[in-house]
């Protein structure tokens, strides 16, 4: 209870109200557009809240990032295009509400559902916070190193069907942060000789580049998105009642959001896919899913916003980052001179609860803006896709140049928007990118220090915590192996149309010799019958 | 809709051998130059040496890049001929933002000269009127989004921009506050 009251105290100025009230209303708005999303916000108002306090440019930060998926629901369930990425399971259900003219119920289910998988992941941080304390100093480097890779590894699994150009890309930015003057021996690492690389590529610079740039690219390279205008129909308190119908998917809904979010690398969309396999499972009706189901809506949009606040936890903990929003959280506390790890749990815990309890107000003041907002904020929904292409190019400029007002930062940030638009063109991941350079940076540092005092390779591993996370690495890998051998298996069987036969390689030889001597038999018989003439033929 | 909300995703297939090949070529280029651009310190261990996390990064995407790659040409749709037209055409859009980045880059070297406020009063209702909104509404509201970015950034904010060459010339008064604001 003292802790509360230590963070109310650290809350308590107008400054902080203040910045929670435009973050939490602007991340709504951010959104409620389609085509920005709250990473791209994020990165354009960093360099802006520089000159701010920590706890107030920090609340900014924090109320975009725990309210951009409230908006994001608005445009899902309307005019059937997610403002989030996050939001896209919800067009599944939300927008066949709307077309049978139940827009504001559906909306108001969304709202409810969000605020209620918020504030129980709210509840469950605070009241972690005191085994986080005593469980976060356990965490020597070995175990951060561990717990970074096994992020890292996470990361490229959970891209189904594009698991090897995740590794290759998350590889890549583990690339990208090693440019530059090495930290210990200050040597050069892959500068070419160029001055302008010798300070490395900045994290925001590649942020803005692969997220704004690309964005403003996408935006302005294709057309303008006619969407049709569906009348509202239902009460916006209709959510609370729907919401109170279905308890139980709430709550084990919000239980996904909340495990998966603590878990580095899974995120929103795997709590997302448990969440809705399991209401559809337990359904009385899973017929309805995908066809503007209520379960299926609640169970989308609890599990997501579940998530921001319990990925904080490996985030505050360990100072690692979950998914691309929290690596982009890392960076915001890094610039403010907040270390997230062990240390901050051990010294600053007034801090640390002050940031959940933000997370608390924020969630509140964004249910109260949006029960009485919604149809203002479909009008920001519906700006023009290119010209909200150059807005998103003038702004990356301030997110950019502000930096250290370097023209070359810009040429950076626009060589990787065209980067970023070819990945997204191919719909390839550009997450693994953003989590490569930062967990690159944490493993590398945190390496060092850990050999530094490992003599045989089991001493690595050799703490319950190590060992742990080490089993779990190796039992990911080894299901994503069986998984790739299995998928390989059924391809060739689509391809050989048989499900009977092997289709390992040497069966595959094999038969194709059999093959090949048949014909050559059925050849050479045929060739003898021309020269040996059956009886028949005689005169 | 499809009925499963959670496919794998595979993504189109225009395009990906391209950048299958690029990228791969890529990761050797980087590999094969881990010698060059590193250097060896005497006396340290392996995982503390300097090229030791570019080496493990580069060796991961020479060898991710070419399970990609050849997980592309065992796809059905992807046999001969390695480049299609389709591929073709999509490298063609892959180079037309080109275009917005000589926009985006012009405004970046004309804000030092020609001031915050004046660059973006230009740049964003020329590129509003490039993308084909030729509406007075929109290029009002586009110089109205400009200047409102200018005061809340510059002016309210605080960020650092630098004030522009140009605004040397001001008279006192109105040099100072350009300098500091706009």
């Amino acid at each position: 209870m003292d802790l509360i009251f230590a963070g109310f105290e650290v809350l308590y100025r107008w400054d902080v109200a203040l910045a929670l009230l435009v973050g939490s209303i602007g991340g709504v708005m951010i959104g409620a557009v389609p085509g920005v999303g709250p990473a791209v916000a994020i990165a354009i108002l960093l360099p802006a809240t520089f000159s701010m306090d920590p706890i107030v440019g920090l609340t900014l930060l924090l109320g975009i990032y725990g309210s951009s998926m409230y908006g994001g629901a608005i445009p899902a369930i309307l005019i059937n295009t997610p403002g989030t990425a996050v939001n896209a399971l919800t067009t599944y259900d939300g927008y066949p509400m709307t077309l049978r003219g139940e827009g504001r119920k559906a909306i108001s289910i969304a709202y409810t559902a969000s605020f209620i998988g918020a504030i129980i992941s709210i509840f469950c941080l605070i009241s972690l916070a005191p085994v986080l304390a005593r469980v976060a100093p356990m965490f020597g480097a070995r175990e951060i190193f561990l717990a970074a890779l096994l992020g890292l590894v996470l990361v490229v699994v959970s891209h189904r069907g594009q698991s090897a150009i995740a590794a290759a890309l998350a590889c890549l930015g583990i690339f990208i942060g090693t440019i530059g003057l090495e930290p210990v021996k200050y040597t050069k690492r892959y500068t070419f000789d160029q001055s302008w690389l010798a300070s490395g590529v900045d994290l925001i610079v590649v942020v803005l580049g692969l997220y704004a740039i690309s964005q403003a690219f996408m935006l302005m390279q294709g057309d303008d998105v006619k969407t049709r205008r569906v009348p509202l129909g239902g009460g916006m308190f209709q959510g609370l009642r729907e919401v109170a119908r279905h308890p139980r998917v709430t709550g084990v809904s919000s239980g996904f959001g909340v495990m998966m979010g603590i878990i580095p690398g899974v995120g929103e969309f795997t709590s997302q896919f448990l969440a809705y396999t399991y209401a559809q499972k337990t359904s009385k009706r899973p017929e309805d899913f995908g066809h503007g189901s209520v379960e299926g809506l609640i169970a989308s949009e609890s599990a997501n916003n579940s998530v921001p606040a319990a990925a904080m936890v490996p985030l505050l903990a360990l100072g690692i980052p979950g998914e691309e929003l929290t690596a982009m959280m890392l960076a915001v506390f890094y610039v403010h001179n907040v270390v997230p790890g062990p240390g901050l749990f051990q010294n600053q815990m007034d801090f640390v609860m002050a940031i959940y309890l933000a997370l608390l107000f924020l969630n509140i003041l964004v249910m109260m803006f949006l029960l009485f907002s919604t149809k203002a904020l479909m009008t920001v929904a519906r700006l023009p896709n290119r010209f909200l292409g150059v807005g998103i190019l003038t702004l990356s400029f301030v997110g950019i140049y502000s930096l250290r007002n370097s023209a070359t930062d810009c040429l950076m940030a626009a060589a990787f928007g065209l980067f970023g638009f070819i990945l997204k063109r191919l719909s390839l991941p550009i997450v693994p990118i953003i989590m490569g350079i930062v967990l690159g940076g944490i493993m590398e540092a945190k390496l060092r220090i850990a050999m530094a005092r490992v003599k045989t390779p089991f001493d690595f591993i050799d703490r319950p915590i190590a060992m742990a996370l080490f089993i779990f690495i190796i039992l990911i890998i080894a299901f994503q192996i069986r998984s790739a051998v299995i998928e390989s298996k059924r391809r060739k069987e689509a391809q050989w149309s048989t499900r009977s036969a092997s289709t390992r390689f040497g069966t595959l030889l094999s038969r194709r010799r059999d093959f090949l001597l048949t014909e050559r038999g059925k050849r050479l018989r045929a060739e003898r019958s021309m020269l040996s003439r059956p009886s028949t033929d005689r005169d | 809709m499809s009925d499963d909300p959670f496919p794998a995703s595979k993504g189109p297939q225009r395009g990906q051998i391209l950048f299958a090949l690029a990228f791969a070529g890529f990761a050797i280029f980087i590999l094969s130059n881990l010698g060059n651009q590193t250097t060896w310190a005497a006396r340290t261990k392996l995982f503390a040496q300097p090229g030791f996390w570019p080496g493990v990064a580069g060796a991961g995407m020479v060898l991710f890049g070419l399970l990609h790659l050849r997980s592309l040409r065992r796809g059905k749709g992807l046999r001969r001929p390695w480049i299609r037209r389709e591929d073709r055409a999509e490298a063609r859009i892959w180079l037309q933002p080109l275009e917005y980045t000589a926009w985006f880059m012009i405004y970046v070297l004309a804000v030092p000269r020609v001031g915050y406020l004046p660059a973006t009063m230009i740049f964003a209702p020329a590129l509003t009127w490039r993308l084909g909104y030729r509406s007075p509404r929109m290029l009002w509201a586009s110089v109205a989004f400009g200047v409102s970015v200018v005061l809340i950034f510059k002016g309210l904010l605080g960020v650092k921009i630098p004030g522009a060459a140009i605004y040397e010339y001001l008279p006192d008064g109105l040099r100072a506050f350009a300098l500091r604001y706009l």
